[in-house]
């Protein structure tokens, strides 16, 4: 939803990163408003996934240069887990399983961890067992899944069910979304979309990076970038994206005179 | 010159080894336990302290050891408090130095068990099984049975199925330099049922060397439910040996946890004597500062249609050194045998160390048998996976080690025993 005068969540300036020595990002430049959701879309190896790792801090990606400002403070300088107890919250394309912790212990380590660092009291057991059932409903999970270890052994649509479970108690402020829809059925597809559209407000914004056009039939966009080379070429509103889906990514590539 | 020098050592070995010996009490034994200590004393005078030259003590560097003037012990019961399980509250037989504390104990034993400390209780009956394992002739095995005054005895009546857990607590509480010799006997009859906490505690600072056995018989169809916890001081010598004997259909599970001494030995040894028996070992080591933690296991599945299944795992950080070596044969006749066995170690700095040899020997032909070991870091992954959630780095690493642990200690029946070890293991 684009409003009138909303505060700005992010804004990237001349962003670039390497990995490996290799420079990924080539000065990226975006602007995202509290109320908006923002699709970036592009072929593979454009460096969206390397974006999202950039922006939640992945110690393996080294930003050489531009800057990140998020609701006011240097994103750059915080560690990964400032960064999510500060608002940012990136949900994996891969998530990790971890055996042994229980996906209830975790969620409320992870809740009481932003709750400390906000100066609130944490929430005990009982209190949050209640709370996490409540969220529960957003992605339709059982709440056998709360303890059984963190995604072990769960399907990978359990896996992104999952991950907006964490992002429902985590409440961020910016929720970037990578490739949350690849490998997922369509039934799958419906809830994951679902409990995004409900946790998206007038207050947050969300950032979807994703390769196909089917995503944006149930999470609509304000705005669909083209990503390539490291930079974002082109940038549209929700017909972009049929247009992508329709004529592919050459043109866009050629118009903006970016070998393919 | 290597010769003489080599043989100089190994005179020392002997000479360190037969001054052990020297530490034993006398004792007013009956004749048949007499006997048993002349014949392990003979044996012991022939051996040396092993070196690291003999491939079970390859890793294990035992020269510590000979640099302590060892002193005969004594019992002291003063300001113990050995560690409760409440399940446990009236079936607790408590050992200090190896001398049975009666006044620590509490043995208002559930209908078919038989409890007590050999010295106490009429042992002609028990001459078929003590010291009567398979690889009863190893070194310190042999030194333990020369030099025991007490043991503690445990019997499970045939049929009994026995709901409370039995605590058998060996607690070494000296003033310096002590050799410790703590020993107990287990015999599950046919079809019987129970569970077992055995545990050893250090009480101190000082140096001492527990030299322990533990012997284990189950008859046909019997079910032994066996938790291991070694608890030594930090400055502390531990060498305790399992020995463990399947009748057909029986049922042995040990979860044996490994997280005090400076130097320790686990020798935990199944022997298989009838068919279609179940054997569970799993165990948990953590090894910090520069303790050296040491288990070796031999499984002998030596009859047909039996089953096991054994996870070590290993946590190692700072300078210290595990060491995982796990022997399972299947010989001809252990045929339609299905044994897995896997070592699992996390090593969490720079200058641990782990040794680790998972061994397999089959014959048997008609089997399925798996083994491997891993040996890995934190995957630097999964930290950044819990710290994009807001858990800061230090206590995710913690939440991932604690983790790794927890796969064995979720695995031991007592709930209180879980807890405390879940309460001692994260920092």
């Amino acid at each position: 939803m684009i409003q009138e005068n909303s505060e700005v969540i992010l804004t990237v300036r001349d962003l670039t990163a390497n990995v490996d020595g290799t420079q990924i990002l080539k000065g990226l430049n975006l602007e995202i408003k509290a109320g908006e959701i923002h699709a970036i879309m592009g072929p593979n190896g454009s460096g969206k996934s390397t974006f999202s790792k950039v922006l939640a801090g992945h110690p393996d990606y080294e930003v050489t240069g531009g800057e990140v400002i998020f609701q006011g403070q240097n994103l750059l300088e915080l560690e990964p887990e400032e960064r999510s107890r500060s608002g940012v919250f990136l949900a994996f394309q891969y998530p990790l399983e971890i055996p042994g912790v229980s996906n209830l212990d975790f969620l409320r380590v992870a809740f009481n961890a932003k709750r400390k660092a906000q100066g609130l009291e944490e929430l005990d057991a009982f209190d949050f067992d209640e709370m996490v059932r409540e969220k529960l409903d957003v992605v339709k999970m059982d709440d056998r899944f709360l303890s059984r270890s963190v995604n072990e052994g769960f399907s990978g649509g359990e896996k992104k069910r999952n991950e907006i479970l964490q992002m429902a108690i985590l409440e961020p402020t910016l929720a970037i979304l990578d490739e949350t829809d690849s490998g997922l059925d369509i039934d799958a597809l419906k809830i994951v979309a679902g409990g995004v559209n409900q946790l998206a407000s007038p207050q947050n914004a969300t950032l979807l990076i994703t390769h196909y056009q089917r995503l944006l039939n149930y999470i609509v966009p304000d705005f669909v970038h083209v990503m390539a080379a490291g930079r974002i070429l082109r940038t549209g509103d929700k017909e972009l994206a049929h247009e992508l889906e329709a004529k592919g990514y050459d043109w866009v590539l050629e118009e903006a005179g970016v070998g393919v | 010159m290597t010769q003489v020098t080599s043989l100089a050592r190994s005179s020392d070995r002997a000479t360190a080894l037969s001054q052990l010996l020297e530490l034993r009490p006398a004792l007013q034994a009956s004749n048949w336990w007499q006997e048993l200590r002349e014949q392990a004393a003979a044996r012991v005078q022939e051996m040396a302290i092993p070196s690291s030259r003999d491939e079970d003590w390859r890793f294990t560097d035992l020269s510590p050891l000979l640099q302590v003037e060892f002193q005969a012990t004594s019992a002291r019961t003063e300001a113990i408090e050995p560690s409760s399980i409440p399940e446990a509250a009236q079936s607790c037989l408590v050992f200090v130095n190896g001398t049975f504390a009666p006044q620590l104990s509490s043995v208002e034993m559930p209908e078919g068990v038989s409890i007590a400390s050999l010295s106490q209780s009429n042992s002609e009956h028990l001459q078929p099984y003590l010291g009567r394992q398979q690889g009863a002739d190893e070194v310190f095995t042999s030194l333990n049975t020369a030099s025991f005054t007490d043991a503690a005895v445990v019997q499970i009546a045939r049929n009994a199925i026995v709901e409370t857990p039995i605590h058998l607590v060996f607690i070494s509480h000296t003033s310096s330099q002590a050799i410790v010799q703590p020993r107990a006997l287990v015999v599950a009859e046919a079809n019987s049922s129970v569970a077992i906490v055995e545990e050893y505690l250090g009480f101190g600072e000082d140096v001492y060397f527990t030299n322990a056995v533990t012997e284990i018989w189950l008859e046909a169809n019997a079910r032994i439910d066996h938790t291991r916890i070694q608890r030594e001081n930090s400055a502390a010598f531990h060498i305790g040996k399992t020995a463990v004997s399947q009748d057909r259909d029986s049922h042995y599970a040990c979860r044996a946890v490994n997280l005090g001494a400076k130097l320790s030995r686990h020798n935990l040894e199944v022997y298989q004597t009838g068919s279609q028996t179940e054997t569970v070992m799993d165990g948990l080591t953590i090894a910090r500062d520069n303790q050296l933690s040491d288990t070796h296991s031999i499984l002998a599945l030596t009859q047909p249609y039996g089953t096991s299944s054994q996870i070590h795992k290993c946590i190692v950080d700072d300078r210290a050194h595990a060491v995982f070596n796990g022997k399972v044969f299947v010989p001809k006749a252990a045929q339609k045998t299905n044994a897995n066995q896997v070592n699992r170690n996390l090593l969490l700095s720079p200058k641990a160390r782990v040794d680790t040899k998972p061994q397999l020997e089959i014959v048997a032909d008609d089997v399925r048998c798996t083994h491997g070991a891993t040996v890995g870091q934190l995957e630097a992954d999964e930290v950044f996976y819990l710290q994009s959630r807001g858990i800061d780095a230090a206590t995710a690493r913690r939440l991932l080690t604690t983790a790794f642990a927890y796969e064995i200690i979720d695995r031991i029946s007592i709930p209180s025993v879980r807890e405390t070890l879940g309460g001692l293991i994260s920092p």
